[in-house]
């Protein structure tokens, strides 16, 4: 890979890790998030489904600006972490929590949709057999909507992978910290000569994407095979 | 404490929009039957045994175990109830094998629990060749054989059947059957069977509960509460009566010679060998009455008796109820008739029964 030079490089790996970071962090929580939704009638249900939905239609500096504000070190959540000796601002960490936030209403939409096709009577007919409310669920439930926890996960990777707006606003730009690959493409334009690295950076985006989403097809399809029992 | 109690005893009150079901029976060992209309309650009351529904009020106890008592606040969630409930459409898990299905109850069952073997129940419902499939694979005929035992190795205390033959054709329905009674004369378990199908409860019900409009309009053994002329919950035309026979000889006609209580009933061959013990439901539109013993007549079985009771129905026909050495039998004939050949409680004449009007569904292990 010595055609991306050390800079470009140090980004690519960045965003990887902060991408792949957001999305595993993030999943058990939209995994829960998305079962509740599907399921449960509960008072503020549809305040919590405003909530997770907030920054798919927000301006993604407004989402950074409320991170900032709600977990900078000055930020109530922030400072009590800074207590227990966790900074998010201005670190990858950070990158990843705005990474995370970002992607989370596609990841809890693709699970919500694969929990609704399931069939409770499955579910009423394993409870009958004995299996509490639990196992109901990673006997039956989970095997059956991976698919969907699979393609729900790629799609908040790919998210993650192309996030800037919130990650810019609150974590900053600082090489080898929080400049992901698409910070490093906005930085390299800024400067005269940039463009052949940009554009590199740009190849490095498109191939990453298509790879997820390609990846995402074939496990996706090999386990709905796998759960319809054909 | 003596023998094991293992009957089921219930008795319901819940009300739906524009519904009241009202009910309470008591289920001994064998196949008790919930005959009744759709919309009768019959359903309701296997959610609420089962535990997936709630009943308002009510008490539900199985083999010793209160499953539901409103009274005292009780009311056991359904995964401790330990009732095997067999569902109308299987509902086997799809991404299992059916061996996986079959022993997925089992796991969970308690240690301790008298569990049926494996092999045992697989060979009960010739299972064995299906073992490594996936349910998307199987018919479904045999998909409900794999969710009976998959009900049956759950160590139930009690087998919840919703309608299990109600989506299947005639010819699978006719595969599950003989598996359906070597159940009920194998296994120890009693099993609470939802049904609409005179034919169904004709050949598997010990006991007989029927009900309509959420109510329970009579119960009992199965013989005398089919040959009780008042009793047709799905109305006059699915009436008919069992009669209890021993088959004597295959003849080579391609009929059975069979012996009912010192009368000989001569049917198209039956698979039972000689010396087994069957029954034969009778559909009441089957049966000829006549007040003297025809001569030169085609049907071959004519059984003497004396009328027991007489309903008139909203309609142009009546349901009779006879008494014959052979046992009761029901003939729904017109009121017209009822009139002109003078029939009254106490008359005796002849119950004329094609031998080729019954097919073999109404036939049955006893």
């Amino acid at each position: 890979m010595d055609w991306l030079g050390p800079e470009e490089w140090q980004a690519v790996a960045l965003s990887l890790r902060v991408s792949l970071w957001a999305t595993l962090a993030s999943l058990p929580l939209g995994i829960f998030t998305a079962y509740a939704l599907a399921r449960w009638r509960f008072p503020g249900h549809g305040l919590i489904n405003g909530l997770v939905h907030l920054p798919l239609i927000l301006p993604p500096v407004v989402t950074g600006y409320l991170l900032l504000l709600t977990f900078g070190t000055r930020g109530p959540v922030g400072s009590a972490l800074q207590d227990i000796g966790i900074v998010l601002a201005f670190r990858w960490t950070g990158a990843a929590l705005a990474a995370a936030v970002m992607a989370f209403p596609l990841m809890v939409r693709a699970i919500r949709l694969s929990i609704e096709a399931v069939d409770p009577r499955l579910e009423q007919a394993a409870a009958t057999l004995g299996a509490s409310r639990l196992w109901v669920f990673a006997t039956v439930t989970l095997p059956m909507i991976l698919p969907g926890i699979i393609a729900g996960a790629i799609l908040a990777f790919a998210k993650a992978m192309g996030e800037f707006g919130a990650t810019i606003t609150f974590v900053s730009n600082i090489p080898g910290q929080t400049r992901t690959v698409p910070s490093a493409i906005y930085a390299f334009l800024q400067v005269p000569g940039g463009e052949d690295a940009a554009m590199r950076l740009v190849l490095v985006s498109v191939a990453v994407a298509m790879t997820a989403l390609l990846l995402s097809e074939v496990i996706a399809r090999k386990i709905a095979a796998w759960v319809s029992g054909t | 404490m003596g023998v094991r109690d293992m009957t089921l005893s219930v008795s319901l009150r819940h009300a739906l929009p524009g519904f009241l079901l009202d009910a309470a029976f008591d289920a001994p060992p064998g196949i008790t039957v919930l005959f009744g209309r759709s919309g009768s309650g019959k359903t309701t009351i296997a959610n609420a045994v089962a535990g997936l529904l709630r009943p308002d009020r009510g008490r539900i106890v199985a083999a010793d175990k209160v499953l539901m008592d409103s009274d005292r606040g009780l009311w056991v969630a359904p995964n401790r109830r330990r009732i095997g409930y067999v569902f109308q459409e299987g509902r086997l898990f799809p991404h299992l094998t059916v061996r996986q299905n079959l022993a997925y109850g089992r796991w969970f069952a308690p240690k301790g629990a008298r569990i049926e073997d494996m092999a045992h129940v697989v060979d009960l419902l010739g299972i064995g060749h299906l073992l490594t499939r996936r349910p998307g694979a199987l018919s479904g005929g045999e998909k409900q054989r794999v969710a009976i035992g998959r009900a049956l190795l759950s160590a139930p205390r009690l087998i919840v059947a919703d309608e299990p033959l109600a989506a299947l054709d005639e010819a699978r329905k006719a595969e599950i059957l003989p598996y359906l009674e070597r159940l009920r004369d194998e296994v120890e378990i009693p099993i609470l069977y939802v049904s609409h199908s005179a034919a169904e409860v004709a050949r598997l019900a010990t006991t007989v509960v029927a009900l309509e409009n959420g109510r329970v309009i009579r119960q009992g053994a199965a013989a005398e509460v089919l040959s009780d002329p008042a009793v047709t919950p799905l109305g006059a035309r699915s009436a008919g009566a069992l009669l209890m026979a021993r088959v004597v000889a295959h003849h080579d006609d391609g009929l059975t010679e069979l012996d009912a209580g010192g009368c000989p009933l001569f049917l198209p061959r039956i698979p039972q060998p000689p010396g087994h013990s069957v029954r034969i439901r009778i559909a009441a539109h089957d049966v000829i009455l006549s007040r003297v013993r025809l001569e030169g007549l085609s049907a071959l079985n004519i059984l003497p008796g004396t009328v027991r009771d007489i309903r008139a129905g909203d309609g142009p026909g009546a349901i009779l109820s006879l008494d014959t050495a052979a046992g009761v039998v029901l003939a729904r004939v017109t009121r017209r008739s009822v009139a002109s050949l003078s029939l009254a409680p106490g008359t005796s004449c002849h119950a004329v029964i094609k031998t080729v009007a019954i097919a073999p569904e109404d036939v049955g292990a006893l």
